[in-house]
């Protein structure tokens, strides 16, 4: 009787270790560190971070902060104008780098390497390239001109161009990159046969080369708008988000508050940016985890 | 030998329009902190386009750590060295780890964490640097190596192993089986057919793990703050500081911290266009 019911249990709910065989159990064992930091870094402070931003009061203030509306428009000029910009540029390079000339294969070892340094020598070499006094620009604009230069970065609009400059300084290599590969993916039959046909060099790029790039395009430009919420240094560097507070983006924003140690508004301001965020992470996911 | 046709001439030239302004706006600023390294303070400072007298003085005041700012030049040079190969060695174990165990052995649930890790990829960094800030305070682990060290391996694993997890279901089933079939066990299957075959993908995601640890500006100038604790890039920001930043001494410090990646970039370039550019890497 007793022997009965043990086996009922038995079958009734078998322990885990004999439901698993041993190669799912060394992959559970295997998988754990990955999920450790996961909890620990990604779970836990995101949590906390969102609870931190709970009080409706934090978005209150963040409202009638000006601070905070500025570098919002800021980031949407960011995104709208020096993403677009930048995609462009990157498509129309893509085209030029995929020309078969030596000296365009060695100037894309050079090409790379502003993506391939660090960003902060670099910002700083251009910060320096336009200071008011001593950078290289006035120098040469008063040699030339006998006329003092402009105080580049003291000027709001001018400022926000010059970090969305570098930004794409920064970052063109990559994407050029990117859509050089989908552009050599191209068959070369589509091109001869629209030469035999006599296309133009317009027609060609129409008919061809954007329908076979525009997902990847599009693909791209999502990213990088993702990537770019994130940008910190191209403005933290250049800037330091003035003059007068005037130059922030929501990276920078955040960090602020961190540094005044305002950590509720910090949270808040991030989460305001997501609304935007959510639906381009969604759109990846499903994109890259087809 | 064949002349070229006007055509061509015209071809060519047209490309040099592009290519000459490319090569101008690449090299600007890199030339910039190059000319400062090479300058004497006075030719530095006056807007000449090559130096009088060019010097190596320079590297030789950051080398000797002659200047007040300089004064742990060495210490943060080495910390950069400690942090970016240990956030480099625990992303490759984590990852390669992961990638095996949801690719090979399909854990139940593997997928899941597979997409929680590309949510992960996708949270912009400098939203989470704050929450991150926050909690490493709350771990204790703020102004130590490890906070910066678990920060650059968070942010690093979810690429590493979606790269990793795509380049592991390319390996043929068959290859398991075989090993199984002989007695292998999972670990010596890891071990000895695994790791061996992932090569060129491990060095891959090995080397981006070290350069976005070598490069990270914010999660440096967040987590670490002590003179002796802090990387090269926090001490670069750190010249911002002051009103009579030496420039000079700044863009020479700023070339040697850029030489290291630059090189390490051109020396495993064919591992990283062929591993990295299969996805997007983080720029």
């Amino acid at each position: 009787m007793a022997i009965t019911l043990s086996g009922d249990h038995a079958i009734a709910s078998p322990p885990l270790s004999a439901r698993l065989t041993t190669p799912q159990v060394w992959g559970i064992v295997l998988l754990a560190p990955y999920i450790l930091v996961f909890l620990a870094f990604v779970v836990y402070p995101v949590g906390y971070g969102l609870w931190l931003a709970r009080h409706p009061a934090s978005y209150v203030a963040l409202w009638h902060d000006p601070i905070f509306a500025r570098a919002a428009v800021n980031t949407l000029i960011f995104l709208l104008v020096g993403i677009n910009i930048k995609m462009a540029i990157a498509l129309f390079l893509s085209g030029f780098f995929a020309q078969q000339r030596t000296w365009i294969k060695w100037l894309s070892v050079l090409f790379i390497l502003p993506w391939a340094v660090p960003s902060i020598p670099t910002i700083l070499s251009v910060r320096f390239m336009f200071n008011p006094e001593w950078g290289v620009i006035n120098q040469l604009i008063f040699k030339f001109t006998g006329e003092d230069g402009p105080n580049w970065l003291n000027d709001p609009t001018v400022a926000l161009s010059m970090a969305i400059g570098v930004h794409i300084w920064k970052s063109l290599p990559f994407w050029t990159l990117i859509l050089m590969t989908g552009r050599l993916a191209i068959s070369h039959d589509l091109y001869e046969a629209a030469e035999v046909d006599g296309a133009s060099w317009s027609q060609k790029f129409r008919y061809i080369t954007w329908p076979s790039m525009q997902t990847l395009y599009i693909t791209c430009t999502l990213l990088s708008m993702i990537w770019t919420l994130g940008d910190f240094n191209s403005v933290y560097l250049l800037t330091g988000g003035g003059p007068a507070d005037l130059t922030h983006v929501l990276a920078t924003l955040g960090i602020r508050y961190l540094r005044l140690d305002q950590l509720s508004l910090a949270m808040a301001s991030i989460v305001c940016a997501l609304p935007f965020v959510l639906p381009l992470v969604y759109f990846m996911m499903k994109r890259l985890s087809r | 030998m064949k002349l070229p046709t006007l055509r061509e001439i015209g071809t060519e030239a047209k490309l040099l329009l592009i290519g000459i302004p490319v090569f101008i706006w690449t090299m600007v600023p890199i030339y910039h902190m190059f000319l400062f390294a090479i300058s004497p303070k006075e030719d530095a400072f006056a807007g000449k386009l090559w130096p009088t007298h060019p010097t190596l003085n320079n590297f030789s005041i950051v080398f000797h750590q002659q200047h007040y700012f300089l004064r742990d030049f060495w210490i943060q040079f080495l910390n950069s060295v400690v942090i970016a190969l240990s956030a480099g060695a625990l992303t490759l174990m984590i990852a390669t780890a992961a990638a095996f165990s949801i690719s090979r052995l399909r854990v139940p649930g593997g997928r899941w964490v597979m997409n929680l890790a590309l949510f992960t990829y996708f949270i912009p960094a400098a939203f989470l640097a704050v929450p991150m800030y926050r909690t490493m305070g709350n771990y204790g682990l703020l102004n130590n190596h490890w906070s910066l060290i678990l920060a650059m391996v968070t942010i690093a694993s979810p690429y590493a192993i979606w790269v990793l997890k795509q380049a592991s279901d390319k390996l043929p089933v068959e290859l398991d089986e075989a090993a199984t079939m002989d007695g292998a066990t999972t670990l010596q299957l890891f071990r000895l057919v695994y790791v061996p075959l992932m090569m060129p993908s491990l060095v891959a995601i090995g080397t981006y793990a070290i350069l976005l640890a070598w490069n990270e500006y914010l999660y440096a100038f967040l987590l670490l703050s002590k003179d002796t604790e802090i990387t090269l890039p926090v001490a670069l920001g750190n010249f911002l500081a002051a009103d009579d930043s030496p420039w000079e001494l700044l863009m020479t410090t700023g070339f040697i911290y850029a030489l290291p990646p630059a090189a390490i970039y051109y020396v495993f370039k064919r591992y990283m266009v062929g591993g990295l550019t299969a996805g997007a890497v983080k720029s």
